[in-house]
């Protein structure tokens, strides 16, 4: 097959680059170059867009033999990826770009351009299994990286590939440092490429400025404090609330409303989210037939937890939980599984949480 | 494999290779005073000789450095810093915006960090500037340091009439400096005969060595040096020489210049017919520059070895990798390190619009090319543009 090999200049790019060449595809490196105003180098072990991660890519493509590009990519990942991004914030919602990117860069724009260049697949460094058009865990539960492509569809999907989805970062490591590639002991990026300072509270200041607004007492509605914008904080935050309640307990973030720009806060018994409640979902394969139990993962790192899916409003979902969970902001994604500790839990689907509520009770932002 | 890229660097001449490696086989500084060393400088200073004939300059005019791009830093910060340096008033630099990054950079610098100040020359839409357009921006040319116009356009081709520009600049009092890097070997250059303060010229374009070039500087020129150090090539270009690499370029130099003639007809001839079957194929193709048949009084109005066009539809870099499939080896115009491609700055210089620019590909033939290369391109180059285009319309 013709393969387009998507190569940030990191280590599990490259070594899927090469799984590839060695698998006997005919194999063409690209890096994309996300960043309007690419850093000459990189700072910190965060971002992959400095031209030194393009020149770390370029030295793997080179010793593959393979031909080696860079795509231009900034202007349509500005557009799809970081104002969205900043537009989720100031909705009071807490996106994911990097699912985002998979959805709307790297099996989009990118797919769609490989595929017109007469490639016949994408591949990527992903940490998932993918066989007979079925997304699954990787084997390395760490690294695991399947819900961030759980927004992919059948079509995308079958035309991609994600051949270390079968092993451990430390293999792939491994396998980097056998053929001698500079990147194998280059460390893994963090947080969002586009803020490589990781400091998103700053990022989104800059971009949104002051936005003022109360911090409410979600028990007394009582106004407690005053915020510089809600984008700086996050459904379930504990930390860097900037007040403090008279009984000293431990207050989170329970929701956000962008109009009056009111942040409610409130003690780990309200915090609590039996149900929630999304957009219209997409699917892996064939829509399940619903109701259905399923395992739902609603953030990156967060471990799945039992659920029951049934239809909601306008062609969303509701999602019940098995346990209270804390820390559902609405513009996470739900990505839903079905456990099968065989092969790897197969991703199902995902869907943008709207609203998370205690269980059968009133809907809170 | 069907090499399309001489504008990028040509083969190396077969000749330069024997002599080149008859030198590294030497010891000797041509510093030295010992016979190794006399040996050396002999070899050296024949080189000069030889180099300055072939383009018509003295032999005390040639400063050998290493390449293009030192030779262009040399000439537009030395010449500027000497003649700020003997009255402050001169702080302007009248420059064209389709220059090489080489010059466009050092003059951006100056302006950054030490006081320039940039006119930036109009360009016809050829590329090309012209002596009225020189004359109006120097004005009487109290306030000017240097003037830098290339003789001949490293992208589109185009070949400017330095001889009329330097007589404009020369009225004033102001000096002019030629990056003439593409121009030497493919249209005729005479340093004297131009009437320019400076000449860049490099090896690697006309089948010498990479790292080595030279800048022609008038001898009544002043110009402050980037290096200092041992006081070599008339103490504005430290450095011990790298005698080997002279000699190349000498040898390059002189084989270029001397078969000039017979080869851009050659190669004049094969761009021709590159460019009407490639119209052929693809009615809507744009050819960017002078037209392929141009004159100027001093020759050729276009270089002989290239063809620039644009593909509406297509992107430039989405071609060059279906070509490169392809065993077609070409560029969308200068190689640039991010490897990120940007709209060619010499296309919307001349006022073309970004999908114009974003649309190209530079052709650009040499020594080696043959019929069969140009045949290779026109054997795939229909559906090329074809799939081309159907991956430029899912762009937004």
């Amino acid at each position: 097959m013709r393969v387009l090999a998507a190569m940030s200049g990191g280590v599990d790019s490259a070594v899927a680059a090469a799984l590839a060449v060695q698998a006997g595809h005919d194999v063409t490196g690209v890096h994309l170059a996300l960043s309007p105003d690419r850093q000459t180098l990189r700072s910190g072990a965060r971002g992959c867009c400095s031209v030194e991660d393009a020149h770390d890519a370029r030295r793997v493509a080179d010793e593959l033999g393979i031909p080696f590009y860079v795509w231009d990519l900034a202007e349509r990942f500005t557009e799809d990826v970081v104002d969205d991004f900043v537009a989720e914030y100031a909705a009071g919602r807490t996106p994911n770009p990097c699912l985002r990117c998979n959805e709307k860069i790297k099996f989009s724009a990118v797919l769609d351009r490989a595929q017109a260049l007469g490639f016949d697949a994408v591949v990527t460094g992903h940490h998932a299994r993918l066989a007979d058009g079925q997304l699954r865990r990787s084997v390395d539960a760490a690294k695991d990286q399947s819900y961030v492509l759980g927004v992919l569809r059948p079509d995308q999907l079958a035309s991609a590939m994600f051949p270390l989805g079968s092993m451990t970062k430390d293999r792939v490591r491994e396998i980097a440092a056998e053929r001698g590639f500079a990147v194998a002991t280059k460390p893994d990026s963090h947080d969002i490429c586009f803020i490589p300072d990781g400091d998103t509270r700053g990022f989104l200041a800059r971009k949104l400025g002051s936005r003022p607004g109360p911090v409410v007492d979600a028990a007394t509605g009582a106004t407690v404090g005053e915020h510089d914008g809600t984008y700086g904080f996050t459904v379930g935050q504990r930390k860097g609330l900037g007040v403090t309640v008279g009984d000293q307990r431990p207050r989170y973030v329970l929701g956000i409303e962008p109009v009056s720009r009111t942040v409610t806060i409130g003690t780990q018994d309200l915090a609590g989210i039996g149900e929630v409640r999304t957009g219209v979902p997409t699917w892996t394969g064939p829509a399940p037939e619903m109701p259905f139990a399923a395992q739902v993962q609603l953030r990156a790192h967060a471990a799945p937890v039992a659920c029951e899916v049934a239809p909601g409003e306008d062609g969303g979902l509701r999602i019940t939980l098995a346990e209270e969970q804390r820390g559902v902001a609405p513009g996470q994604s739900a990505v839903l599984y079905e456990p099968d500790a065989q092969r790897g839990d197969r991703v199902l689907g995902q869907a943008a949480v709207e609203t998370a509520c205690e269980r059968e009770e009133t809907v809170r932002h | 494999m069907t090499y399309l890229d001489h504008a990028a660097t040509t083969p190396l001449l077969p000749e330069v290779l024997a002599a080149m490696t008859e030198q590294l086989g030497r010891v000797g500084n041509a510093s030295s005073l010992h016979a190794s060393g006399r040996a050396a400088r002999r070899a050296a200073e024949q080189s000069r000789e030889r180099l300055a004939e072939a383009l018509g300059a003295r032999p005390s005019e040639v400063l050998f450095t290493g390449g293009g791009t030192e030779s262009d830093n040399l000439a537009v910060k030395g010449l500027f810093w000497a003649r700020r340096q003997a009255d402050s008033r001169r702080r302007r630099i009248v420059v064209s915006p389709a220059e090489h990054h080489a010059v466009l950079d050092s003059v951006e610098w100056l302006a950054k960090h030490d006081g320039a100040e940039v006119t930036w020359l109009p360009v016809e839409p050829t590329g090309r500037v012209t002596p009225a357009a020189l004359a109006e921006a120097l004005g009487d040319g109290a306030d000017v340091a240097v003037v830098s116009v290339m003789w001949a356009n490293n992208e589109i081709g185009t070949v400017s009439d330095i001889a009329a520009l330097a007589s404009v600049a020369r009225e004033v009092g102001v000096p002019l400096h030629t990056d003439a890097v593409q121009a030497v070997g493919q249209v005729p250059v005479d340093f004297a005969a131009s009437g320019a303060d400076a000449l860049t010229m490099t090896g690697h374009k006309l089948g010498g060595p990479m790292g080595a070039g030279a800048l022609l500087l008038r001898r009544d020129a002043e110009c402050t040096p980037l290096l200092h150090g041992g006081g070599q090539e008339r103490d504005v270009r430290s450095g011990t020489l790298d005698v080997a690499a002279i000699v190349g370029l000498a040898v390059a130099t002189v084989a270029a210049v001397g078969s000039r003639e017979e080869r851009a007809a050659r190669i004049a001839d094969l761009r021709s017919r590159l460019v009407a079957g490639v119209v052929d194929q693809v009615p809507d193709v744009q050819l960017n520059g002078a037209p392929l048949d141009d004159r100027i009084a001093s020759g050729p109005g276009r270089l002989p070895g290239n063809a620039h066009l644009s593909f509406p539809g297509a992107e430039g870099d989405a071609l060059l990798m279906l070509l490169d499939a392809r065993g077609i080896e070409c560029s969308t115009g200068s190689a640039c390190s991010a490897g990120v491609a940007r709209p060619s700055h010499v296309l919307l210089a001349t006022g073309a619009d970004t999908d114009r620019a974003r649309s190209s590909l530079r052709f650009s033939l040499g020594h080696t090319s043959t019929d069969a290369d140009v045949g290779a391109v026109l054997e795939v180059i229909g559906p090329v543009v074809e799939r081309a285009r159907r991956a430029g319309m899912n762009r937004r």
